[in-house]
């Protein structure tokens, strides 16, 4: 018995992508969820056919979830806790359960205020739970934030900042990626950034935030959630949608997880462990694909998962990313949504939603031409990765 | 040299231990009793060989720049007033890693030899008092 090719994302939704909502989390997951379950068509007993959660790493748990839309028999609950990897990572145990039978229909929700939450404003609820707090926030507690690394840019920038050294990347090679999610997000109607074009100058002006990241190598805070449901592929093919199966699914973990600093090789990064895995499961290659949707907090991150990808080798991202390749239309297109960049963060699970859009053929003006085969990946904590391959169902 | 109020590591456990050498103006990373291997941050047990017993040893508290990072936009009101302030990763004689300062932000690079300084938290709110080993170039 193989995971490969036996469930399938029969449900996908995410709301707007605001910068300055009025919503609690709980509210904005809810909408995706039951906007996610319509998608897919479900009914059943409970008035969801949902009997699965996979709850997100915080904002929210999975009872509060069930009780919200009214599953009274949930028969499956557990939490990824891998930061923004972890949306990608759930799709694995969400596959599980349903191919081994432990749930029929699994819900996998994400969200959070994650632009209001640093900005709080009179009179607007804040959540009382937020981030579930995993090992690493000791390791930053106790011996990064005293010396003032407090945040996710001042931490993977050491390793921005040595591949860069290293390698001899130039910042137009970063600035192609973060200019071509703009692009991209051009075609979006719920992009932030839409209607914001990019240029290399823009990007090559924008002030620095903690070196070598500029603003525009950072992606945006927003408000948002996004859901998708997942079923067996057998049961996917009597749904409404087209089936997208998942075809490969892994995570991978640096070591030590819980430590930048004192990893052999700064690169070696979740990914570069689950991608393998997950090109192996689904029998593919990485050249096979036809578009990327790359976990893209910071646009170094992005070069350092194409090489985890095997798309190209140590330091050759910085070849690999020209718009030729990496724009629609090219042999790989990155992130057809905008992504994380010029979307919005839905910790990534926007990239699954886009994924399956396009494999759909839903993708409107950004639809990649004839897509039959897509990644997804993810990134969190300290490094830690997730992959998904996804495919048309035949 | 002294800091303003910082965001404070949790001073309990192996943590505290860390810390309080560094109060004495020592920096110690654990090392393995069996297999002699240096660790930080602390662990509970030797990843390289398995044993729970081990030492805070001294380090000769000597290395060369790993990597850093410049940062512009302070996230924390203590670091408003240092911004341009580098946050460097020193890798010790010792072969561990460490997450520090540097002053001088305008010689940093890849293996720029430094050795070790201490900074104390001159408003300390808690006891114990604050000292966090920086660095400083050795030219």
């Amino acid at each position: 018995m193989t995971l490969s090719g036996a469930a399938a994302i029969v449900g996908i939704a995410e709301t707007d992508y605001v910068r300055g909502s009025d919503r609690l989390p709980i509210e904005l997951i809810l909408e995706a969820s039951r906007a996610a379950i319509s998608d897919a068509g479900l009914s059943g007993p409970n008035g969801t056919g949902i009997d699965g959660i996979m709850a997100p790493a915080g904002f929210t748990t999975a009872e509060e979830l069930a009780v919200n839309l009214g599953i009274e028999d949930l028969r499956y609950a557990a939490t990824v806790m891998m930061g923004g990897a972890s949306p990608t990572a759930a799709l694995a145990s969400a596959a599980m359960a349903v191919t081994e039978g432990l749930a029929t229909a699994v819900l996998v929700p994400v969200g959070w205020n994650g632009y209001s939450i640093f900005r709080p404003r009179s009179g607007v609820r804040q959540p009382r739970h937020t981030f579930l707090n995993t090992s690493v926030a000791d390791t930053a507690i106790d011996y990064y934030r005293p010396f003032g690394a407090l945040a996710a840019a001042q931490m993977y920038a050491w390793i921005a900042m040595r591949y860069r050294q290293i390698f001899s990347v130039p910042p137009e090679a970063t600035g192609i990626v973060a200019l071509t999610c703009r692009a991209h997000a051009q075609n979006n109607d719920r992009a932030v950034m839409r209607g914001r074009p990019m240029t290399m100058d823009d990007y090559l002006e924008s002030r620095l935030v903690s070196e070598p990241f500029r603003l525009f190598d950072c992606c945006i805070e927003t408000d948002a959630a996004a859901a998708v449901v997942i079923t067996s592929s057998e049961r996917a093919r009597d749904l409404k949608q087209p089936v997208v199966e998942i075809l490969g699914v892994a995570e991978g973990h640096p070591y030590p997880a819980d430590d930048i600093p004192n990893r052999t090789d700064l690169f070696r990064i979740g990914l570069s462990y689950a991608a393998p895995a997950a090109f192996s499961m689904a029998g593919v290659s990485p050249q096979d694909l036809d578009f990327l949707q790359i976990y893209d907090c910071f646009t170094d991150v992005v070069l350092l998962e194409i090489e985890a990808l095997g798309l190209c080798g140590p330091g050759e991202a910085k070849d690999f990313v020209n718009s030729d390749t990496i724009g629609l239309g090219g042999k790989h297109p990155l992130n057809t949504h905008g992504g994380l960049l010029s979307q919005g963060h839905a910790w990534g699970m926007n990239h699954v939603v886009e994924a399956v859009r396009q494999l759909r053929h839903a993708g409107g003006s950004a639809q990649v031409k004839d897509a039959q085969l897509g990644v997804v990946t993810g990134w969190g904590d300290f490094g830690d990765g997730s992959i998904a391959v996804l495919g048309r169902g035949r | 040299m002294t800091f303003m109020e910082r965001p404070r590591p949790q001073l309990d456990g192996l943590t505290g231990e860390f810390y309080a050498w560094c109060a004495l103006r020592e920096l110690r990373f654990q090392r393995c009793a069996e297999c002699q291997q240096w660790r930080h941050p602390p662990r509970v047990s030797c990843a390289a060989c398995g044993s729970n017993d081990w030492s805070w040893e001294k380090s000769s508290g000597r290395g060369q720049i790993f990597t850093w990072t410049v940062v512009h936009q302070a996230l924390h009101p203590a670091f408003a007033e240092l911004v341009p302030y580098a946050v460097v990763v020193v890798e010790t004689e010792e072969g561990v890693r460490i997450v520090t300062n540097i002053k001088d932000i305008s010689s940093l690079r890849l293996g720029l030899s430094v050795t070790v300084d201490y900074e104390t938290e001159s408003n300390s709110p808690g006891e114990p008092v604050l000292v966090l080993p920086i660095f400083k170039s050795l030219v």
